[in-house]
This record gives structure tokens, C-alpha cells and sequence, in this order.
């Protein structure tokens, strides 16, 4: 019985911690968000220098074959930082999806260029979700017609298409026929987007199946809501600095039971938060028959928490918080779209009451 | 990452299963702590090592070497099983823990069995009318009068005081040494003259706290345990575990495998509760929290099997988030049974011997006893995210 980080994954989470936290400080991520940079090719190096978009790919192609706990400290270090990079959609559900549904032919053409970091791959599956406004991506005879939303690493040079049957195809982004519509949203650290699809051809991966399409989806929303354990943390971190410097009244505000009351009730969320965001991660890889309903728990769970977090240290700050000064904001809205990606909370926990056989059909 | 538990402790698992099934039908149904049956159900466990299961053969426990591993799955099967684990009490939780630690051998010989069998009931004076969240504050004053303390003074709060044979109690001995150091911990007869045991009754109609008053109450000299003024310290060994025993996550997890048997059990407008959404997702949000505790509660156990320091805040929290989490659960069952959930007492449409409206009012005690939430958050804030410390009034 061993629940808790190794001596390597420890020293992963420090590596990618400290690197972000030299390399990709509030001002870059500023600058990402200001300029519309779209991609931010230096991060985009960075990371693939340290092996991050090939965490989960094996050595054979290319990878350096770790698990799904591995790269949920790594999003989680990424969502601390806020940072404006690919990952989600790139270095997990794509590869998951080549590796389960794809011919070895696509696994080794698209594998190793992943994992280099020369390509990055979107994911255009939100439908599988909850399709909203009616979009939908169909397929007949390998062409494809219709649109997606919220497209997931959507500036990238090839696209994971989910279509209203279930299969998955793969999509350059200069394919004919499509069309790109970026898609603003609160939360500029992640470019989202619309695809259009007008008889676009495409390549299906011949695996997929309701299994594979779960899969890829549950290990989606693991990181997605690692994502958020780690901006909330970030936020409790400066909620309780902030709070430790400012005066009021005399004294710092961190000796008021008022302030520290928040503060104490949000690490009490997040300590049991990131046991279950190990043990989430721990059973992609090892528990295959707890996997999906702990999955849609752990995300249903994460976006309340993060909620509540996000919410109460932007109030310990007070009106510092609410400015774009700080730049607390960034963080708050992270959370907020990690919380609707996916699989929405309510969603999840339908999902979650389904998988352990609560919902009579 | 290892959640496997090695063979020697899945074979030690299917023992403790395989007792629960051949044994279940001597679980007691009454809660007299003094029936034959509860008696006779604790000889069992401590026989087979289930109670007691590290307290030494010489005092009347089972004797087994420490294992931390062993002592969590009999802990979870037990629960599981939805199974009388022994007595508790504040005798067995914490005077027994408290004498083997600090107690003089005279005093471990003498009180231990005794306590352990059920034999030797105890109740805990510590809080007082002016000594709740601020106990170092005590003032039931003990005084030194030839060979006997002549103890003076007030306890309220006082669990199961009425069938008490013993107490041990928190008293001033030196009044003019700094708060922290002027306690002594005494033992106590409850039949000694000059106590006198008033109930108080709780919001669920228990009577189950007390007042206890002190007039003139003479115990011998060395019914101390540990020398004079150190009585903060000797109660301070273990205050921590109880924090911890009141938030158990794997009965929250059997609380909710139980409201999920009321929810298809219950129907209203002939549907039954759990085909209703509103109150499913009521249900799965209940259970997330649940799952968050429970691993919380694996690493827990892992940074114990490996003495590590990791980890200090996941521990700090523990009592916080069980105690408002089982109010929650229990209270969302009063809901789903709707008007039959206020039913209590002699109801004839009462489900599960009203035990969810009893817990719903139970945890609440929980949330402010041992310790109110508000304390919690102070140690958490103070302790685990190191902010100041509420400066003190001045002095007038």
C-alpha cells in the first residue's frame, strides 16, 4: 500500500513547476493574451523540451512512456502557472485516441511528431459532451459535413474529429473545405474554436468504439480538472500572500479569523482534492473498472471546489482582485473553463450515477 | 502508486470478513452499554483481536503487534459490513491510549481491563461553563488536603456522566502558575461524595450530557496521573485522536451506500426518489465529497505506514470536513424521505430506526464538539498555511 508521489515524480512536478515559473511568469502569460498570440512557440519549445507532449507516448514512438499520474502533475503545474500551451487536447486525448483507435500506420506517422512537439493536434470532440446549438460533425464515405465548437487546442496543424456516430477522423487544418473561426472566450489563456466542415476529406482511425470514445473523453476531463486543482491552488497560494502583506486597521489581514476562515476553508477543499486527483489519474491507468465514474466525479467534484475557490480568494484580495492588476482574474478564468469543458458538472454526475447502475433505462 | 495491499494482509482482510459473516447475529441491538450482549460482543472482538487489537495481553487488550495496515481494514470491513465494532467511550478512546502512555504501572493494572471489558464506565471532565474552545481556562480547583485532593467546581458537557463509574477530570492545582501549567489530570469515583449529576438534555432528546458539580470531593493523593501541573500535557497526548475518530470517511462511505437503498426504497408520487434527477445529482455530489475524503484518508494512511511528514495540512482537515460532511449526508436523507423524514420516535412510518434525522442532529453536536469547526479553522489557517495568530485584547 503505497498512495503518494514517487522520489521521480516529485522531482517531474519541481522540473515543470520551475520552468514555468522562470519562463512563463504572469507577464508572458499577459503577453499571450493581449497579442492574440494564438500559439506561443517559445513555451511551445520549452515544454517539449522537457518532454511534456511526450509524456504519455511510448518509447517506440518516440515517447518517453510514463502514466496518467505523471501527466496529471503536469497539468496540474500548468494550470498553477496558467499557462497559454497546448496539452489537453494534444498531449493526451489525441495520443490516447492514435494509440486505442489508430492503425499502427497513423500511430507511427503522427506519434513521434507529437511527442517531438513539430506538430500540434487539436481536438474537435466537445459534441461527444453535449452538443450545443444543434452542432455536429457527420460523416458519409470519408467526407465530412457539419461543424464543432470548442475546439480544443484549436491552434494546431491537424484536427481529431469526432463525428455524431462515434467514429474519429483526422483532419489536417489546411484540408479543403474547412473553415477556422476562432472563438473568443473568457479564458485567453486557451485559444478555443469553430471548425467547418464542408466536404472535407478525412481519415478515420479504424479502432474506435463506445470503450475508446471514453477513454479519450475521461482522461480529457482527469486533466482538465488537474488543471483546476492547480489554479486553485495557485489562487489559495496568493490569497493567503496577499492577505499576509496587507494592512488594515492596523494589523495584516491574515490575522483576522474572518480572512483566515476563507483561507483555511479553501485548503480544506483542496487537500482531499488532490487525493482524488491522484487516485483519478492512478485508476486511468490501473483500476479500468472504477475509471470512468471516478473520472466524471473527480471533474464533477474539481469544478465545484474550483468554483469555490476562485470565488473566495478573488475576495480575500478584495478590490485588488477584482482588478486586472494582479492578474487574478486569469486564474479565475481558467477555472471557469475548465468547469464547462467536457462534460459540464451536472453532466458529469449523471454520467457518474449511469456508470454505477443508478439510472433505470 | 500501489493501492494493491500485499497477500498477508488480503488473507488478514478475508479472516475479518469471514468473522463478520459467521458472527454478525451476536452484534448487539440495544444501546445499554451494560447488556450481557454488548458485554459478551466485546469479550469477542478483543478475543480475536478486533478491539483492543494493540493493547497488551498483561492489561486486557489483544495484544497484537502495531499495524497500522491490519487496523484500517478492520476498520473498513466493519464498516462496510454495517457492523457493531465494540465500545467505544471516552474510557476506551481515550483514558486507555492517555494510561499507556503517561500512566504509572499501578494505574494501567488497575484500570485498563476493566475499561476495555466494559466493566469500568468513564466519563471526561475537561469542559466547563467557561472553558469550552479555551479548555487550558479550567477553574474546578483541586487542593491538596493531607493525603487527598479536596475538589471544587463545575463540568458541563459531561458524555454519559449518569452511568459513569469513573471520571477523569481536568483540574487547577496551582492557581497562580501560568494557565497552561497549574492542570492536573485526576481519576475519580462518580459515587464519591459531593458529586452531583445533573442531565442535560441534547436537541436530538438524549440524555446523554451532563453538569456535573463538585462540593467538597475528596480523591486519594495518587489517583493522578502524571505529576501536579502537568495535567495540560497529559490530556493534550491524545486530544488529537479523538478529532480525528469523530469523521471516519469509510462510514460516510457506508452512509451513503445506505442512502442509496432509501433513495430505491422511497417514492413519492409513485416514483421512486432515485429515478428523480434533482435528487440524484443531490446524491453524486454527496458521493464526490465522500470519494475526495477517502483518498484523502489513503494518503493519510500511507504517510503513517511510511513515518512521513508529507502531508501535514491533508491531516489538519480531517475532523473539518468528515463531521460537516456526514451532517450533510444524513440531513440530504431527511429530504429525500421528505414529511416521513421528520418522523422520530414512535412512528410507525420511521425508516432505519430514525437513525438519519437522529445523525443529522448528532453531527451537528460533532461539528462543535471536539473541537467546533471554527477551531479547526483556526488551527488549519495558523498551523497549515502559517497566518498570525489573533493578537491578544489588551489589558484594560
Amino acid at each position: 500500500m503505497e498512495f503518494g508521489l514517487s522520489e521521480e515524480q516529485r522531482l517531474l512536478q519541481n522540473s515543470v513547476r520551475s520552468y514555468l515559473a522562470e519562463q512563463v511568469p504572469l507577464d508572458r502569460v499577459r503577453m499571450f493574451a493581449d497579442d492574440n498570440e494564438g500559439r506561443a512557440r517559445d513555451i511551445e519549445q520549452g515544454i517539449a523540451e522537457l518532454g511534456i507532449p511526450a509524456i504519455l507516448i511510448d518509447e517506440d514512438h518516440g515517447g518517453i512512456g510514463l502514466g496518467a499520474v505523471d501527466a496529471c502533475l503536469v497539468a496540474e503545474a500548468l494550470g498553477y502557472a496558467v499557462a497559454p500551451v497546448a496539452f489537453t487536447a494534444n498531449a493526451m486525448m489525441v495520443p490516447r485516441a492514435l494509440v486505442l483507435a489508430g492503425s499502427n500506420a497513423q500511430q507511427r506517422e503522427w506519434l513521434p511528431k507529437i511527442a517531438a512537439g513539430t506538430q500540434v493536434v487539436g481536438a474537435a470532440l466537445a459534441e461527444w459532451s453535449g452538443a450545443r446549438d444543434r452542432a455536429g460533425v457527420s460523416a458519409t464515405g470519408g467526407t465530412l459535413n457539419g461543424h464543432s465548437l470548442f475546439v480544443l487546442d484549436f491552434e494546431a496543424d491537424v484536427y481529431l474529429v469526432g463525428d455524431t456516430s462515434g467514429n474519429l477522423h483526422l483532419v489536417p487544418s489546411d484540408a479543403r473545405g474547412l473553415a477556422h473561426t476562432s472563438l473568443e472566450t473568457v479564458d485567453r489563456t486557451r485559444p478555443i474554436g469553430k471548425l467547418d466542415f464542408n466536404n472535407v476529406g478525412a481519415e478515420r482511425l479504424p479502432n474506435c468504439d463506445e470503450k475508446v470514445r471514453q477513454a479519450v473523453l475521461d482522461l480529457g476531463r482527469v486533466m482538465l480538472a488537474a488543471d483546476t486543482l492547480g489554479a486553485a491552488q495557485a489562487m489559495l497560494d496568493q490569497a493567503v500572500d496577499y492577505a499576509k502583506q496587507r494592512e488594515q486597521f492596523g494589523r495584516v489581514i491574515a490575522s483576522f479569523q474572518a480572512v483566515k476562515h476563507m483561507c483555511a476553508e479553501m485548503a480544506a477543499e483542496l487537500e482531499p482534492a488532490r487525493a482524488f486527483a491522484w487516485y483519478a489519474a492512478h485508476a486511468l491507468d490501473e483500476l479500468p473498472e472504477e475509471a470512468h465514474l471516478v473520472a466524471c466525479q473527480f471533474k464533477a467534484h474539481l469544478s465545484e471546489v474550483g468554483q469555490f475557490v476562485a470565488k473566495t480568494a478573488t475576495e480575500v484580495h478584495g478590490g485588488m482582485g477584482f482588478t486586472d492588476l494582479l492578474g487574478l482574474h486569469y486564474w479565475f478564468k481558467r477555472i471557469g473553463f475548465n468547469r464547462q469543458m467536457l462534460g459540464t458538472p451536472e453532466r458529469l454526475r449523471e454520467e457518474a450515477a449511469g456508470a454505477q447502475g443508478l439510472i433505470e433505462v | 502508486m500501489d493501492l494493491s495491499f500485499a497477500p498477508e494482509y488480503e488473507a488478514f482482510r478475508a479472516e475479518v470478513r469471514d468473522f463478520i459473516a459467521s458472527h454478525r447475529h451476536l452484534t448487539p441491538t440495544t444501546t445499554d452499554q451494560r447488556h450481557e450482549s454488548v458485554l459478551n460482543w466485546q469479550r469477542l472482538l478483543i478475543q480475536h483481536g478486533y478491539a483492543a487489537r494493540t493493547i497488551p495481553h498483561e492489561y486486557g487488550g489483544a495484544g497484537q503487534a502495531p499495524d497500522i495496515l491490519k487496523s484500517y481494514i478492520i476498520g473498513e470491513e466493519f464498516a462496510k459490513a454495517r457492523v457493531n465494532a465494540g465500545l467505544g467511550g471516552q474510557g476506551i478512546s481515550m483514558l486507555v491510549p492517555t494510561l499507556l502512555e503517561v500512566g504509572s504501572e499501578e494505574q494501567k493494572r488497575r484500570f485498563i481491563a476493566p475499561t476495555l471489558l466494559g466493566q469500568m464506565i468513564w466519563c471526561q471532565g475537561y469542559s466547563e461553563p467557561g472553558a469550552g474552545s479555551d479548555l487550558a481556562s479550567v477553574r474546578t480547583s483541586a487542593v491538596l488536603d493531607g493525603d487527598e485532593w479536596v475538589v471544587n467546581g463545575q463540568k458541563i458537557w459531561t458524555s454519559s456522566a449518569h452511568i459513569a463509574d469513573w471520571i477523569f477530570c481536568l483540574v487547577r492545582t496551582e492557581p497562580d502558575a501560568p494557565k497552561h501549567r497549574g492542570i492536573s489530570f485526576l481519576l475519580f469515583e462518580m459515587d464519591t461524595p459531593g458529586i452531583d449529576v445533573r442531565p442535560l438534555v441534547d436537541m436530538t432528546m438524549t440524555r446523554n450530557f451532563n453538569e456535573v458539580f463538585f462540593t467538597d470531593v475528596r480523591v486519594p493523593e495518587h489517583q493522578i496521573v502524571g505529576e501536579p501541573g502537568d495535567g495540560w500535557q497529559v490530556a493534550n497526548t491524545i486530544l488529537k485522536n479523538e478529532r480525528d475518530s469523530l469523521a471516519d470517511p469509510n462510514q460516510a462511505q457506508a452512509r451513503v451506500n445506505a442512502l442509496i437503498d432509501l433513495m430505491r426504497t422511497s417514492s413519492v408520487d409513485g416514483v421512486r426518489v432515485i429515478d428523480k434527477p434533482e435528487f440524484r445529482d443531490r446524491l453524486m455530489r454527496l458521493q464526490g465529497r465522500v470519494m475526495a475524503n477517502r483518498y484523502n484518508d489513503l494518503r493519510n494512511l500511507s504517510n503513517r505506514l511510511a513515518h512521513s511528514s508529507e502531508g501535514a495540512l491533508a491531516r489538519m482537515i480531517v475532523k473539518l470536513q468528515g463531521t460537516e460532511l456526514r451532517h450533510e449526508i444524513e440531513g440530504f436523507a431527511v429530504d429525500v424521505m421528505g414529511e416521513i423524514g421528520l418522523a422520530y420516535g414512535a412512528n410507525p412510518y420511521l425508516k432505519d430506526h430514525g437513525s438519519w434525522q437522529f445523525n443529522y442532529m448528532f453531527f451537528l453536536g460533532l461539528i462543535i464538539g471536539g473541537g467546533t469547526s471554527q477551531i479547526q479553522k483556526n488551527i488549519i489557517s495558523e498551523r497549515g498555511l502559517g497566518m498570525p495568530r489573533e493578537p491578544r485584547p489588551q489589558a484594560a
